[in-house]
């Protein structure tokens, strides 16, 4: 039995890399600073060891052999998935580029909130050893916190000690729109959040409205989404009082149409407040199963995020057309590829079309794919590279485990040559 | 295999071969001698009528990091003008601006380039660089770690620690982020925007610190000379793109007081405030300063008309100019205590005053300055224009009329402020060679680059002699990597993978000390997490490490 320190965890996206676990042969234990995210996502057993041809035990080269025969003669295969490290999803793409196939990164339809208000208008955002040492007022739009990332606060808010706040306890935390589930927001002296709720149908109105009050807009109604304005202006008052004040949401959260534009709202809202002698950031949550990993990489490859097609010959980007649903509900692809490497959970959409998953081991299917290919997981099976939410940090992720299953990166670049 | 390149006009600044007929042999990726005795020739080019030179080094070039990823998804439209197809060679991607990594490398080694530089790795950035670095193809390449705004310097300032403790720090860096040269970007500037200050002079403090530019700038040239390190501190100065700020540069240069320095992308910091829109010409100033002080090195920074993006790590600067965005949109970034990074589009237009007199700055500050070993060829890419444009900006050297028939179609009062139509220089190959090739190799610290004498690894480049600078320069008949043949007639033939140009400075261990305390007290991973691996270049199978000597070492 051995263990392991200072082990980064691709699956909670906030980087945390404290973790201490215990490794017995194949099994997993965190013994050290897990959470509701990361204790299971590691310590879920190895089932599958080998791969399957309709629904049968065959060997790696077979598997290879007969995804390579599946989609020799497409024309518009569709990647889906695309949830592995940073050299998964570099043979992810090539295999894309040799086939002609579309890319889609399975949490794209949420994260499309983000890049739409981006490639509209750009923002400023901040990452979290800025929040730790500089965030003085925390607001929290649309999101609970905590469920997404358990030890935010713990890592990010209450810290001990932090290079310019003199007590990291008197942060002030407000809610906008979704309430916490827990305590975690709650400071370490027993301050607790201020809360507004409204639905999420309510949320453009209401963040319509911060923004109008940060610019001294006059607002003609009392209320807006159940919430009473002067408690808007309450809060406008304070993002304008802070020093460093730190907008987050999580762009997937914000599941209603046309969510881009709050993300627009909020973003030009912070911009706004830093015309008026002050700070502000936003703060964008994400980067789990490798959302943001998919995107670094198939942006430095291509130009654009990972929801892009090949099947012209050159990469083409459309945030709608090119989601993989819409293709397989359409008739518009005649192969579906699955790339899970960090949740079993995530099973690929049931489709008559012939099917390849690439996926964690454990995966149970309501349809047996035609072929089947348990991979490692990055940072336990194998080393790696993934992105954490603020997308600047690459963590590097450690192999902790000799479990004999290939990588998304020996699969994928397995196929590819044998196109 | 010995392979001989028969008859070419060689153009060898490294050896001081200006232009003189030689035939060239490579065996094992080498440039070798003659063989002695009977030896046989397995592939021979006839170069008669040809130029030879070694591979061209752009010593500074955004190609790698998260500011440029950045710059690529923000501008989807301006990709969608420029696709570039997938063939049984080469991978898809997109050109222009800001290019893909696939592209970045093959459009390099088309125009001749076997090495690019990028000059703002993050420190914890630096894995993000050096992964873009390594899917692009060809080309070798390295980075300056960016330091002067990361607060634990700052802290270090503040607590008066000694020139040994920092220069312990800034060598666990390079080592760290795998770097070969330290830049420092706005010193301090990036840093006194996260505490709201929205300009930063030469001499003026940080609020919280208390610490200046000039202090910072002290410590970190004085760092990099006591280390040994070959490339001088690499510096983005105060005041990017002010009027009047040739004054600060003019003070840098002084206040340095004669320690290596490499001021970049110096046409942004040229600039004065004379006559009716209170903008004019710093660069004969600069270039007299440049000329008088032995210790300064340059790289101009040439902006060229046209669409293209900024993206820098100077996000004060960057956020006082984003009203200038085109098309309007832009980002900033705060970044983990240790920098920032801003991305602006521009794009700069001849009938606009202020363009057209920084593009005049810009070849007067060529045209200035009399040591083509201390200034170098860049337009900042993307800054000042995407690298494809070299081509062009070679022209406008080399050829005194084609510079000045341009010059007549600009901003007329932009015209009426430079003296570019009075300069008659006009650049020689070798000269031009110095820039981009022999004093690149020697300002960087590569050894065994940038030259065509034995021993010099065979990057080398053949161009047709044309009149036309421009169209020279645009399609090399042949670009070897390595003695490898990669581009025919302007056209990559075939792919490789460059290695990663690195120095690792020694330091006493005993400052990863101090550092553990830091990141765990302040920031957001274990420093055992933050120290990139040599694993994690040559892991792939396709990158390697190369380590070039310090200062003082036997060689």
């Amino acid at each position: 039995m051995a263990e392991i320190t200072e082990v980064p965890s691709p699956f909670c996206g906030i980087g945390t890399d404290d973790l201490t676990i215990q490794v017995n042969g194949v099994s997993l234990k965190v013994v050290e600073n897990g959470c509701a995210v990361n204790s299971p996502a590691f310590e879920q057993a190895i089932t599958d060891t080998s791969a399957r041809v309709d629904g049968k035990e065959v060997s790696l080269e077979a598997a290879v052999a007969k995804a390579a025969a599946l989609l020799k003669d497409t024309n518009q295969p569709v990647i889906g998935g695309c949830a592995t490290d940073v050299n998964g999803m570099r043979a992810l793409l090539a295999l894309a580029d040799r086939s002609g196939a579309v890319v889609d990164n399975m949490n794209f339809t949420g994260a499309r909130n983000n890049f739409l208000a981006l490639q509209d208008s750009g923002w400023m955002n901040t990452t979290l050893a800025e929040v730790k040492n500089r965030c003085d007022l925390l607001l929290v739009v649309g999101v609970d916190l905590e469920s997404f990332s358990p030890r935010f606060f713990e890592r990010y808010l209450w810290n001990e000690e932090s290079m310019f706040l003199d007590d990291t306890g008197k942060r002030e935390i407000i809610y906008l729109g979704k309430a916490p589930s827990g305590n975690a927001s709650t400071s370490p002296g027993g301050r607790k959040a201020s809360v507004f709720e409204c639905t999420n149908g309510d949320l453009p109105d209401v963040i319509a409205v911060l923004r109008a009050l940060v610019k001294g807009n006059p607002i003609r109604v009392d209320s807006v989404g159940g919430i009473a304005v002067a408690d808007l202006q309450a809060i406008a008052d304070k993002l304008k009082a802070a020093s460093y004040s730190v907008v987050t949401w999580a762009a997937g959260a914000l599941a209603y149409s046309q969510a881009e534009l709050t993300v627009q709202t909020l973003s030009e809202m912070i911009k706004d407040i830093n015309n008026l002698d002050t700070r502000s950031s936003g703060l964008p949550l994400g980067g789990k199963e490798g959302d943001q990993t998919a995107n670094q990489v198939c942006g430095w490859t291509t130009g654009y995020p990972a929801r892009t097609r090949f099947s012209s010959g050159f990469p083409e980007y459309d945030p709608y057309l090119n989601d993989t649903n819409f293709l397989l509900n359409n008739g518009e692809a005649d192969a579906l590829v699955w790339v899970q490497a960090f949740n079993a959970k995530a099973v690929p959409p049931v489709t008559d079309l012939p099917t390849i998953v690439v996926g964690r081991s454990g995966m149970t299917f309501a349809k047996e794919p035609d072929v089947f290919i348990p991979v490692g997981t990055p940072g336990i099976d194998h080393a790696g590279h993934a992105y954490r939410m603020d997308n600047v940090v690459a963590i590097r992720l450690k192999k902790l485990r000799e479990s004999g299953l290939p990588s998304t990166f020996d699969v994928l670049h397995a196929i590819e040559q044998a196109l | 295999m010995l392979i001989k390149l028969t008859g070419g006009a060689v153009y060898d600044p490294a050896s001081g071969i200006d232009g003189v007929k030689q035939d060239i042999y490579i065996q094992d990726g080498r440039v070798v001698n003659k063989p002695v005795g009977d030896f046989k020739v397995d592939k021979e080019y006839d170069l008669n009528g040809k130029i030879v030179m070694s591979g061209a080094i752009d010593m500074h070039t955004h190609i790698g990091g998260g500011k440029g990823n950045i710059a690529r998804t923000l501008l989807p439209e301006d990709h969608r003008q420029d696709p570039v197809h997938r063939t049984d060679i080469c991978r898809s991607g997109c050109g222009h601006a800001m290019p893909s990594t696939f592209v970045t490398g093959y459009r390099y080694a088309e125009m001749g380039y076997t090495a690019g530089f990028e000059p703002a790795v993050l420190p914890v950035n630096a894995r993000q660089a050096h992964m873009e670095m390594a899917d692009i193809p060809i080309l070798d390449k390295g980075g300056y770690v960016l330091l002067g705004s990361d607060d634990y310097l700052l802290r270090m300032l503040t607590a008066k620690k000694d020139q040994k403790a920092i220069n312990d720090y800034v060598a666990f860096t390079m080592q760290a982020a795998k770097a070969i040269g330290v830049k420092v970007v706005n010193p301090g500037g990036i840093n006194a925007f996260k505490f709201n200050q929205r300009k930063l002079d030469l001499d003026e403090q940080n609020s919280h610190y208390g610490v200046t530019p000039r202090e910072i700038l002290q410590v970190l040239a004085t760092a990099i000379k006591e280390l040994g390190v070959s490339h001088p501190l690499h510096v983005h100065g105060c005041n990017l793109g002010v009027p009047g700020n040739m004054d600060t540069t003019l003070n840098t240069i002084q206040g340095i007081g004669g320690l290596p320095m490499h001021l970049t992308h110096i046409q942004f910091h040229s600039y004065g405030t004379e006559g009716d829109f209170k903008f004019s010409s710093g660069a004969a100033q600069i270039a007299e300063a440049v000329n008088k002080n032995k210790n300064i090195t340059i790289d101009v920074g040439q902006i060229l008309f046209g669409q293209t993006v900024t993206a820098s790590g100077d996000n004060m600067r960057q956020h006082a100019n984003y009203k200038h965005a085109s098309p309007n949109k832009w980002v900033t970034m705060d970044i983990e205590c240790d920098a920032g990074c801003g991305v602006v589009p521009f794009k700069y237009k001849d009938q606009n005053f202020v363009n057209a007199l920084q593009w005049a700055i810009g070849l007067e500050t060529f045209l200035l300055v009399d040591d083509p070993w201390r200034i170098f060829l860049t337009t900042d890419h993307p800054n000042g224009a995407p690298f494809t444009s070299y081509p062009h900006l070679i022209r406008l050297l080399m050829d005194r009329s084609f510079r000045n028939d341009v010059l007549a179609t600009i901003h007329p009062e932009a015209q009426k402020m430079t003296t570019l139509a009075s300069i008659d220089r006009e650049y020689s190959l070798q000269e031009i060679a110095i820039m981009t090739r022999a004093g690149a190799a020697r300002l960087i610290g590569l050894q065994d680059r940038g030259g065509l004498s034995a021993g010099n690894w065979a990057d080398i480049t053949v161009y047709t002699d044309n009149a036309d600078r421009q169209k020279m320069f645009e399609k090399p008949d042949y670009v070897f990597k390595d003695g490898e043949l990669v581009v025919v007639d302007g056209k990559v033939v075939h792919t490789k993978w460059g290695t990663t140009h690195v120095v690792k400075p020694d330091y006493d261990l005993s400052v990863e000390k101090d550092l553990q305390a830091y990141f765990d007290r302040f920031l957001t991973m274990k420093l055992g997490n933050f120290k990139i691996s040599d694993d994690e270049i040559t892991e792939d199978g396709r990158g390697s490490l190369t380590v070039h000597p310090l200062k003082g070492d036997v060689a």
